[in-house]
């Protein structure tokens, strides 16, 4: 209690954009946005981007250096590299971006009902997670592979499953504390019914956490599904993915080819950390705007 | 234990004087970092503690009372900029470190409000109270743990043997109070330090616990700095008490005349806005506007001056110095001219 | 306009209210008096509906809640009929909303007015707690502990409730802030006729604004009556101890002569 350290700020406004805290992240925290915007902006308009056809294959180009209007080269099918990088980016952001919206949302269902009803309800839900957490995403999603064939969307929704305990468990924590301070008491006493006071108070006072889980599970999802398609499960080819490419390529590493297996992980790392950092700090700052 | 006992590993002293001061705080400015700045917290903060005296340290929110204590424990938070001297028997205390700096805190101890956020939680009370008299004093483990027990007695606690064995967390708060009240004392200090703490306790813990450090105070001839926010128990249990507001010292007077008379009308105004146990009152007498911190009240001129109801322009003028008073000083220019007529019983 | 009749709450095997009686009549206003483990706390949520009685009866407003809510516009009717203020300046407010946000969300609860009345009212209610302009766009962390609780009283008048409980609700705050705030909640009762139950440990605070308390010890009322004779001519042995243990110049704190047996 040292109101002496901690002067009443007099001008408290309200809504701190997102902007003024996208700013206070620093220059670390904004070029990692910037790299996501761009990543973002790839994923949406790259077959628009894309010079060439990324499925057109030459085999008498194979490994070809970068020349003449092709910037990165060709790999290891005569394919334009850069063409496939930016198709590419499609399902390598697309599809961990369907993983975090789905388990986000199922973790926060979970947490937010766990929290609210507490007792029996609360013991039944954590349960239910610590057997979720049994099931490593990899292998559930070799087992969605095997039951529903190979494809983007059984990966996809396997990892989300394998998720949501996670999610859950981060969040059961918040929304315990939020759960316990006297505004949602008096709230009740009010007689605002439940489902309002979680939609409109617990979740928009754990969104700090939410959007941190949610960046940092992006790069665990990321890195998972391409090593998912780098399997053979996710995503087929001759679609482009990163992690499909990286597969793909791999050979031409010892053959002394490299770029072609290493510019489609280097895109991965990018994006991964840039989303790891920002999360963090945006997390930081929330939490600082809190207090 | 007679008041000239030998302290084992204590700073030398030239023997125990009585009524010399055993605490010399002068001219103690403090200034912390407050959103990106260094702000004032404390200004110009000068008194004295005498042997086996209990001071009383009175304010609200921002005057400064806590940090007060905390300087002179050489608490204070990370990036605190200390300016003037605080002399313990005579040797300056912003200096020490290491050894000399442990064995200062063996003589001068600290008791807080809340004792849970004070104690490890996952060690037992036995390990905790222990641990000065084994790290710093070379106590053996055994004879270290017979003196918490008797020094648990002294507070209370009879079965001391299973309260050492016990977790924080077993024990309720008044408890825990008195454990930490035997804590401190078990390096024999010679001042104890103690912020609000019974501002958290039940009122009948509270008078327990005033009363328990009343006698141990007179058994050990230990001095006492006695912080709280309650004027009425502060001139009760105290020799002497001292207000703060806004980081300065505003009033120091001997406790018994704190009430009746007191010399600042910061102090009159405090005791009249508390209601009365006797009586309902049509209204209170409310002071207007709210408690400032150092860095928050207006510069060069009277900290009080805005919320005072005998302010005139002269108390813009510049900062009040204290003037002696009747054995009391304070810090109004009208102090003498207002004497008499700031008492509570004496209307406005 | 409150009667409670043998309120009773049990926490598995610890009684923590037993047989607790009292009535509030119109405009009136009750203090239940106690420390630590009395049970004021519990008896205080149990009326407002936080906790659900093991046994005994609660009528507020002519409706009985002994037993929790069905509706969602039952909730809401006992929203206004009962509403409370608590101690903690701290926790009691959304952190994310403005002050005339929050007032505005109670309003639109509990009635249906178009916007500009609604304005109108939170403008009415911020003026009623002493809030101005710059205040009432504030958020949370933009105000003292005293202005909090003024947020926090203007949030509970705004059901328009015939009851008001003050549980502690002073407590936490400065003596000079505490007495603007016992000013107010007097202005108040002038202005509104709510009736009141204040929750305290504080004998002054109760003697300001109580006209009749009840002192819980243990779960249960050991004494009852006008404030006035309660503390000034205590009948039962806690509350005489309650009573001499109150600082005042010339106290002269007494060690019990017997320790009162605390946990473990």
């Amino acid at each position: 209690m040292s109101t002496t350290a901690a002067a009443v700020s007099a001008d408290a406004t309200p809504r701190r954009g997102a902007f003024s805290l996208l700013k206070a992240t620093g220059p670390v925290g904004i070029g990692a946005a910037v790299v996501i915007a761009l990543a973002t902006l790839v994923a949406i308009f790259g077959p628009l981007l894309a010079p060439y056809d990324p499925t057109l294959s030459d085999l008498s180009l194979s490994w070809v250096a970068p020349t003449g209007g092709h910037l990165l080269g060709f790999d290891g099918q005569g394919r334009d590299l850069l063409s496939r990088l930016l198709v590419g980016a499609r399902t390598s952001i697309l599809g961990p971006l369907a993983v975090v919206i789905l388990c986000m949302l199922a973790g926060t269902v979970l947490a937010v009902t766990a929290a609210w009803r507490r007792g029996a309800v609360d013991a039944a839900i954590s349960s239910g997670l610590d057997i979720m957490f049994a099931f490593p995403g990899i292998l559930l999603a070799v087992l969605a592979a095997s039951v529903f064939g190979a494809g983007l969307l059984a990966a996809a929704v396997a990892l989300a499953i394998a998720y949501t305990p996670y999610v859950a468990r981060v969040l059961r924590g918040a929304a315990l504390k939020e759960r316990s301070q006297q505004y949602v008491a008096a709230l009740e006493v009010q007689g605002v019914s439940a489902r309002a006071i979680c939609m409109q108070h617990l979740v928009p006072n754990m969104l700090p956490l939410i959007v941190a889980q949610s960046t940092i599970l992006f790069g665990y999802a990321m890195v998972d599904l391409a090593a998912i398609s780098f399997l053979g499960l996710g995503v087929q080819p001759p679609n482009p993915d990163w992690g499909v490419m990286i597969s793909e390529n791999q050979a031409g590493i010892v053959q002394g080819y490299p770029l072609s297996a290493l510019l489609p992980g280097l895109c991965i790392v990018l994006v991964v950390v840039a989303f790891n950092v920002l999360g963090e700090r945006l997390f930081e700052q929330a939490q600082k705007a809190r207090q | 234990m007679s008041a000239s006992r030998p302290v084992a590993g204590a700073a030398t002293t030239a023997g125990h004087r009585p009524n010399a001061a055993l605490l010399q705080v002068e001219r103690l400015t403090v200034r912390l970092p407050v959103e990106g700045a260094q702000r004032e917290v404390l200004r110009d903060v000068s008194f004295d503690i005498r042997g086996g005296e209990a001071l009383g340290l009175v304010g609200e929110s921002g005057s400064g009372k806590s940090m007060t204590a905390r300087a002179i424990d050489r608490l204070l938070p990370a990036g605190a900029e200390v300016d003037g001297s605080i002399r313990f028997d005579g040797g300056e205390v912003g200096s020490l470190t290491g050894g000399d700096l442990r064995r200062y805190r063996g003589l001068v101890a600290m008791i807080f409000q809340d004792p849970r956020a004070h104690v490890n939680p996952v060690r037992r009370i036995g390990d905790f109270m222990t641990e000065a008299l084994r790290t710093n004093l070379d106590v053996p483990r055994s004879t270290a743990e017979r003196r918490a027990v008797h020094m648990l007695a002294q507070v209370g606690i009879e079965d001391g043997e299973r309260r050492l064995r016990q977790y924080p967390h077993e024990l309720s708060g008044g408890l825990l109070q008195r454990v930490m009240i035997a804590a401190a004392l078990l390096t024999e200090p010679r001042l104890l330090l103690a912020d609000e703490p019974t501002t958290a306790l039940d009122v009948t813990t509270q008078a327990e616990v005033m009363a328990i450090l009343h006698d141990l105070r007179r058994e050990f001839d230990l001095a006492m700095l006695f912080i709280t926010h309650d004027l009425e128990l502060a001139a009760a249990v105290c020799d002497r008490t001292v207000v703060m507001y806004a980081g300065q010292i505003v009033e120091m007077r001997s406790a018994a005349r704190l009430h009746d008379d007191p010399l600042h009308p910061y102090t009159a105004a405090l005791a009249a806005a508390r209601p009365d146990i006797g009586q309902s009152a049509r209204r209170l007498r409310a002071i207007p506007g709210r408690p400032l911190s150092a860095f928050e009240a207006p510069q060069g001129e009277c900290a009080f001056a805005p919320r005072c109801p005998h302010a005139v322009d002269e108390c813009r003028t510049g900062v009040p110095e204290l003037v002696d008073l009747d054995g009391g000083r304070s810090r109004c220019v009208r102090a003498g001219e207002l004497r008499g007529r700031l008492g509570v019983a004496a209307g406005d | 306009m409150l009667a409670v009749a043998g309120l009773r709450k049990e926490f598995g095997e610890l009684v923590a209210v037993d047989d607790v009686s009292f009535a509030l009549p119109e405009a009136g206003s009750l203090a239940i008096v106690g420390e630590s483990g009395s049970g004021k706390t519990t008896v205080a949520k149990m009326i407002v509906g936080l906790e659900r009685p093991t046994k005994g009866t609660i009528v507020a407003c002519g409706n009985d809640r002994s037993k929790p809510a069905r509706s969602a516009s039952d909730r809401r009717r006992r929203g206004r009929e009962v509403q409370i203020v608590f101690q903690d300046p701290y926790t009691s407010l959304d952190p994310r909303q403005t002050v005339e946000a929050t007032l505005d969300e109670i309003l639109r609860l509990h009635h249906g007015w178009p916007k500009e009345r609604r304005r109108e009212r939170v403008r009415e209610l911020t003026d009623l707690v002493g809030l101005d302009a710059r205040q009432s766009r504030a958020l949370p962390r933009g105000l003292s502990g005293g202005q909090r609780q003024r947020v926090a009283i203007a949030r509970a008048l705004a059901a328009e409730p015939r009851i008001l409980i003050l549980d502690e609700s002073v407590a936490a705050l400065d003596v000079s802030i505490q007495a603007q705030v016992l000013n107010l909640l007097a202005d108040i009762r002038d202005e509104t006729s709510v009736s009141f139950v204040l929750i305290s440990h504080d004998l002054a605070v109760v003697r300001q604004l109580a006209e009749e308390t009840i002192v819980m010890w243990r779960g249960r009322v050991v004494e009852r009556g006008a404030t006035g004779r309660v503390l000034d001519d205590p009948q039962d042995d806690y509350t005489k101890q309650l009573r001499a243990s109150v600082p005042r110049p010339g106290w002269k704190p007494q060690r019990r002569s017997v320790v009162a047996t605390e946990e473990a």
